[in-house]
């Protein structure tokens, strides 16, 4: 597993390491350079002091002789004797030369400088050929000298450097840490936190760049509290709803054995028709939930409906001759296609009708009719009851939610139903409180 | 002993209303949180049977409207949310007694009986006055080891007197017992059901206290 804090201190270590390297190169090449010019000048002002100062004279008096003149250095230096000078005449013999110098000719070159290798040690020369006298001066310098002087500066600057870099290394380390904190605080809070713990990480001095992170992580935490809220409340509601149901047969059936009265037993058995029937029901649009909902992708915005023949024969299922509440379909739908999942809009149509039948008054009448063009078109179906409250209307397709103005059979699934049924195929209910009194469900497009 | 009913499915309101009518309670039933409200602000009932999910809100709220009346009738609650949590949170909202849909008739009313008991301050079922013994749960009456059979109505007068021996019910008191708030309280109908347990009972055994009303007679 990666690791930020390993990585960030490689990063670091490696770019810190490179920036000095780079520093002490670029120190060496410069330092070298220096070395060169200035020992260069020496060199030449040597070697034009040397030939200057010798006469003729002196170059006659000393003919020939194996000895040198011995120019005397003062000897408390590393860098002692580093200058050798060799006097020639311009015929090739040496007249004379320093102490330390070797005796055999440093460079070949009558002008100038230039580099050779004189018994195994490398020579810097620089010649001067004083044509007055016929003599040439040569006067060199040891280049392991040079270099052990540039060396000497680079390990001045590397030794500091072994000592440093680890220190900086282990400052790096615990920067590295310390900069990761706030990471680290947040990884401990969420693994010490219980598994149904979705209460959000409190953000108490959060550097701002993990802000965002716990956003999103907090935003997350309670979209799944607010899933785990919904399914809680659907498992107590389904339960509710069934159990009952369960429970007003059970009693019923218990009164009916427990009576003398015969007129108390045939109610309690009526009452016991109309609770299969309401548990039918709802077994019924359990079932339809789920199969709206397994219902796959791909099919759900084919088709074509006839929405007058749907609700014809809706209507003729659904009349409530005892209460004579009756369905009217208005001509004028014959005309009007929708293209929607035929499934699909008969669960709404079905759930909505059997919602404006129930909610009728005796004698009632429902409605249906298009409004709009052939694209834009819209099923609605009307009603005489009670209409739904105002300030229940966002809750009413909320599953097994009830209002106040429940017809006895319902279950509070059938709107619910509607709209998971509509919202699949791409449309939408819409609930309205007609003025005069009664529902308006409007099947309409998504927009 | 008067109940109300607290339930909004229909079928079940109706037959907890006739079934525990039959095991000799005087049950009155509303459908929503309002009506519960209202009706417990109204009426004096002996104990409460409270669904929990109601249209108009939960059961636990009329039971927490109820607790800070000082109203300490004893509430049964019932849900199909029996689920350890629930109960506790039932319980701690100032309810007595919980039950799980679907449940037993004959369980309901005999935890009713017990709730009542309870709240009166006595341990033991049976209600025994001075020779006269009478079993809520059988609805048996005896005087001196032999049984007497007496009408609902009457019934539900000499248990009444009985929780309380010596406590004076008045007539409307008694009325609140006998009948539901939807019932029509006939005039004279307590002074006849007296005059008849007197005949059954004994002259002695219930005392008018002029002016006050009803209560089981002293030892003279």
């Amino acid at each position: 597993m990666p690791s930020i804090s390993k990585r960030l201190f490689l990063i670091l270590v490696l770019t810190t390491s490179l920036v000095w390297l780079s520093a002490v190169l670029w120190i060496f090449l410069s330092t070298r350079a220096e070395v060169e010019r200035v020992l260069d000048a020496r060199l030449m002002e040597a070697g034009r002091m040397v030939s200057s100062l010798i006469s003729r004279q002196e170059r006659d008096a000393v003919p020939d002789r194996s000895t040198t003149v011995e120019i005397p250095l003062r000897e408390h230096s590393a860098y002692e004797r580093q200058l050798s000078c060799q006097i020639w005449s311009l015929q090739g013999a040496l007249i004379s030369r320093s102490d330390a110098a070797p005796a055999e000719k440093l460079s070949e070159q009558e002008d100038g400088i230039s580099e050779t290798v004189v018994d195994g040690e490398r020579w810097r020369v620089y010649a001067i050929t004083n044509t007055d006298i016929g003599i040439r001066v040569l006067v060199g310098d040891n280049l392991s000298m040079r270099d052990h002087l540039v060396n000497d500066v680079i390990r001045g600057l590397l030794l500091p450097a072994l000592f440093i870099v680890p220190v900086l290394a282990v400052l790096i380390w615990f920067s590295v840490r310390r900069g990761l904190e706030p990471l680290r605080k947040i990884a401990g809070d969420l693994e010490a936190r219980h598994a149904t713990d979705l209460s959000p990480i409190e953000d108490v001095d959060t550097a701002k760049e993990i802000v965002p992170v716990l956003q999103s992580l907090n935003g997350l935490f309670a979209r799944v509290a607010g899933l785990r809220e919904r399914e809680r409340n659907f498992t107590a509601f389904a339960a509710h709803e069934l159990r009952t149901p369960l429970a007003g047969l059970k009693t019923q059936a218990q009164v009916a054995l427990a009576s003398e009265d015969p007129a108390i037993r045939d109610q309690a058995l009526r009452q016991i028709v109309v609770g299969v029937d309401r548990t039918g029901r709802l077994v019924r649009q359990l079932l339809d939930m789920s199969a709206v909902e397994a219902l796959d992708h791909e099919s759900e915005k084919r088709g074509v409906v006839r929405p007058s023949f749907v609700l014809r024969s809706l209507a003729a299922e659904l009349a409530d001759r005892a209460r004579q509440v009756s369905v009217e379909v208005a001509p004028e739908m014959d005309a009007v296609e929708l293209h929607i999942e035929p499934e699909l809009f008969t669960l709404a149509a079905r759930n909505l009708m059997e919602n404006a039948v129930n909610h009728s008054p005796p004698g009632g009448v429902v409605r249906c009719r298009v409004a709009g063009q052939f694209e834009a078109g819209q099923v609605i179906i009307e009603d005489d009851g009670p209409g739904i409250p105002e300030e229940e209307l966002p809750r009413v397709t909320e599953r097994f939610f009830r209002g106040r103005n429940k017809a006895p059979v319902g279950s509070g699934l059938g709107l619910a139903i509607v709209e998971l049924a509509l919202g699949r195929s791409g449309w939408r209910l819409q609930l309205q409180n007609r003025d005069a009194g009664g529902l308006r469900a409007v099947i309409a497009q998504a927009a | 002993m008067r109940v109300l009913i607290v339930e909004d499915d229909s079928v079940l309101r109706d037959g907890l209303k006739v079934g525990l009518g039959i095991v000799g309670f005087n049950a009155d039933a509303v459908e929503s949180c309002e009506e519960a409200n209202a009706v417990l602000r109204n009426h004096e009932f002996d104990a409460l049977v409270l669904d929990l999910m109601l249209p108009d809100g939960s059961g636990l709220d009329v039971l927490k409207a109820l607790r800070e009346r000082r109203d300490t009738t004893p509430v049964l609650l019932l849900t199909a949310r029996d689920q350890v949590p629930d109960r506790i949170a039932g319980l701690d909202a100032g309810a007595d007694d919980y039950l799980g849909k679907p449940f037993d008739l004959e369980e309901v009313a005999a935890r009713l009986r017990a709730l009542v008991r309870r709240a009166s301050g006595r341990p033991q079922a049976l209600l025994e006055w001075r020779g006269l013994r009478i079993d809520p749960a059988s609805q048996n009456v005896e005087l001196d080891g032999e049984p007497v059979r007496l009408s609902r109505r009457e019934y539900a007068i000499l248990q009444a007197l009985m929780v309380h021996p010596g406590q004076i019910l008045s007539r409307s008191q008694i009325e609140e017992k006998l009948y539901g708030w939807q019932e029509e309280v006939e005039s004279n109908a307590v002074e006849v059901h007296i005059h008849n347990l007197r005949n059954k009972l004994g002259t002695e055994m219930i005392r008018t206290v002029r002016g006050f009303g009803y209560r089981l007679g002293e030892e003279s």
